[in-house]
């Protein structure tokens, strides 16, 4: 029955075996062995739960924690993306350059507009796609593994696809838009139309993903609730309003972090929607997030210092973002 | 607007009239009433929402640049679908690309359930110290995006010369904290605390536990883990991008993303390449799709 954590746990302190006191050889003997056995139960108790989650941590000091850390590092030299192993110390100068630079501020714009843009009529249209899925319905999983699709789908074909259903001149959405009498949209390069489009991305690929989690969050609802609301007089509408809504308060929040935080990371939607295939978010950068921004001081730029500044930059708008939730959670847990 | 929520004591209310009354079918609200048609149109306007960019990649793909140049766009398939699938599989070296894929997303799904699910365990059913805090800290990771990570990870493969090596790439996906809180929350109320202590007292080490008892119990939860782990590794685009290159050994995504890069690029043949990428995770939801909405599902809840 040996196990791979005898090899790694420490040596036990001293007193660790309960054995009784022994009396003849024999039982001497038969003692010694119990006590080993049940020292050795007793590492296995205490040690394996640490073997177990280690490798976890292991791992995620060495591709999650350090590197992070080391950005904060590397964002004090000036270190080239041709070689990246020279770095020279330069202070906090990476970050006076990017808070001078007025596309680091136009991107972290663009980053709140496009991550509103996207974040708030998706989680909407998520919601009421959720109520309806939630009626006693024919063919619900249908429709389930429908709305799931474009999540199966990458950033790369989603975006590639849309670049083409908004092109101006032969785009499929302009030709609708025309059947109804309103003139071509150039989606590449008006600062709002191009953010729509980027965010109409996000919206298709993450609407259905949200609806399930609303969904399984309804139905967690004691049904209860409903009927004495019911028996009450309340409208469905009413329903919605005063069952459904604080009942998914503690869903609501989750889905909004969760999407805030991947609203600050938006990269590979403006890389690839852009026509010139560059990183600068269209050409005026009307539609370079953060992300990308990072990305073309890194790596068109070469510059992986300022792109550490950028990178921790928006680790601290993270943090705040965290605080600010864990705040409204106690608020909200306080208030009810 | 003054609706109490709390149910009414059982003799406040006369007793519950025989169903097929009116006040029963009042009650019948939320998840117990039936859809209206207006629900079924919503309902019929997402799936088009949902399909038609897949669809019309199809269709796209079938045509050729001339045609998409021209009003109105095409609404049928053409004649050019296999054609195109052929070129794009051999110009965007998708053939190679699919087998990294498979290696990268199979590698690193299987690993994140292994590792999960012992970590897992241990939070959800195992004593010890600090299991509250190393929690605490699981959760904590879980907001940090990993592209915060990516410009020393980025240095790290530069100094080992691993640029187009499928290890760089695998290695960063093993952290999931996804994985082991998913896990955790399974096993919580999947894996009754009497067979472990029963597994005990027959002289069960931890291991064996995991071996004999939590394996066969979290089966359910690691086959839904290990399908949302492949598809998340499959379309991962942005650390991929940097570390692969597309005439190396890129994976899909970065060699569907390296088709639209040059200078006047065939359009159907993106789409053919987009077509190809999609295809077979498609493919995977249409026959698991029951199962991965119910674990996403599962873990929303406890979420």
């Amino acid at each position: 029955m040996a196990t791979r954590h005898d090899t790694a746990a420490p040596p036990v302190k001293g007193g660790a075996a309960p054995g009784r006191p022994p009396v003849d050889a024999a039982a001497a003997e038969a003692a010694k062995k119990r006590a080993r056995l049940s020292r050795r139960w007793q590492r296995d108790i205490r040690w394996s739960p640490y073997a177990f989650v280690s490798p976890f941590f292991l791992l995620f000091l060495a591709f999650g924690l350090f590197p992070l850390i080391y950005t904060g590092w590397a964002s004090l030299h000036t270190v080239e993306l041709t070689a990246p192993t020279d770095m020279e110390w330069v202070g906090l100068r990476n970050y006076t350059r990017i808070f001078d630079d007025e596309f680091f501020w136009n991107a972290a714009r663009n980053t709140l507009t496009i991550g509103i843009i996207s974040t708030v009529p998706q989680l909407l249209m998520a919601m009421g796609l959720a109520h309806i899925l939630n009626y006693k319905l024919r063919g619900s999983t249908f429709y389930r593994v429908v709305m799931l699709a474009p999540y199966a789908t990458s950033i790369a074909a989603a975006s590639l696809v849309f670049v083409l259903l908004f092109g101006r001149d032969y785009g499929m959405i302009n030709w609708a838009l025309d059947l109804v009498g309103i003139d071509a949209i150039d989606w590449q390069n008006d600062k709002w139309y191009s953010q729509i489009a980027v965010s109409s991305i996000i919206i298709w690929r993450w609407t259905g993903y949200n609806a399930l989690i609303y969904l399984a969050a309804m139905q967690a609802i004691p049904q209860d609730l409903y009927e004495s609301a019911a028996l009450d007089g309340a409208s469905r509408w009413q329903q919605f309003i005063h069952v459904t809504l604080p009942s998914l308060r503690p869903t609501i929040l989750f889905t909004v972090v969760v999407s805030t935080i991947g609203a600050s990371q938006v990269f590979g939607e403006p890389l690839l929607f852009d026509a010139n295939k560059g990183a600068s978010g269209g050409s005026q950068h009307q539609f370079q997030t953060l992300g990308l921004y990072l990305y073309e001081q890194g790596w068109v730029n070469q510059h992986l210092g300022r792109a550490s500044a950028i990178a921790w930059a928006m680790f601290l708008i993270l943090i705040v973002i965290g605080i600010v939730n864990s705040v409204i959670s106690r608020r909200l847990r306080a208030s009810s | 607007m003054t609706t109490t929520l709390t149910k009414p004591p059982a003799d406040a209310v006369p007793p519950p009239p025989p169903k097929r009354t009116r006040i029963s079918k009042a009650a019948r609200a939320g998840g117990q009433l039936h859809a209206g048609p207006v629900a079924y149109v919503i309902l019929a306007l997402f799936t088009i929402g949902s399909l038609f960019p897949l669809v019309w990649t199809a269709i796209a793909a079938s045509r050729d640049n001339q045609r998409l140049a021209q009003n109105p766009p095409p609404f049928w398939f053409g004649a050019n679908l296999f054609d195109k699938l052929e070129v794009a599989w051999t110009d965007a070296n998708l053939g190679e690309a699919f087998l990294n894929t498979t290696i990268v997303a199979g590698i690193s799904a299987l690993t994140i359930v292994f590792l999960s699910t012992i970590a897992g365990f241990a939070f959800a059913k195992l004593r010890f110290k600090g299991r509250g805090a190393l929690m605490l800290i699981v959760v904590g990771t879980m907001m940090v995006p990993p592209q915060l990570s990516i410009i020393p990870l980025y240095m790290m493969v530069a100094k080992l010369d691993w640029t187009d090596q499928l290890q760089a790439v695998i290695l960063p996906s093993l952290v999931s904290a996804f994985g082991v809180f998913f896990m955790r929350q399974y096993l919580l109320q999947a894996l009754p605390d009497e067979i472990i202590e029963a597994a005990r007292v027959d002289g069960a080490s931890s291991w064996r536990v995991v071996w004999h008892v939590v394996f066969p119990a979290a089966r359910p939860a690691m086959a839904v883990l290990g399908m949302l782990m492949f598809v998340q590794t499959w379309n991962d685009f942005l650390w991929p991008f940097l570390v692969l290159t597309q005439n190396g050994s890129p994976t899909v995504q970065v060699a569907v993303a390296g088709l639209g890069r040059g200078y006047t690029p065939d359009q159907s043949l993106i789409m053919a390449g987009a077509l190809l990428g999609t295809l077979p995770l498609l493919v995977v939801f249409a026959i698991f799709g029951k199962q991965i909405v119910g674990g996403i599902m599962q873990g929303a809840v406890k979420g």
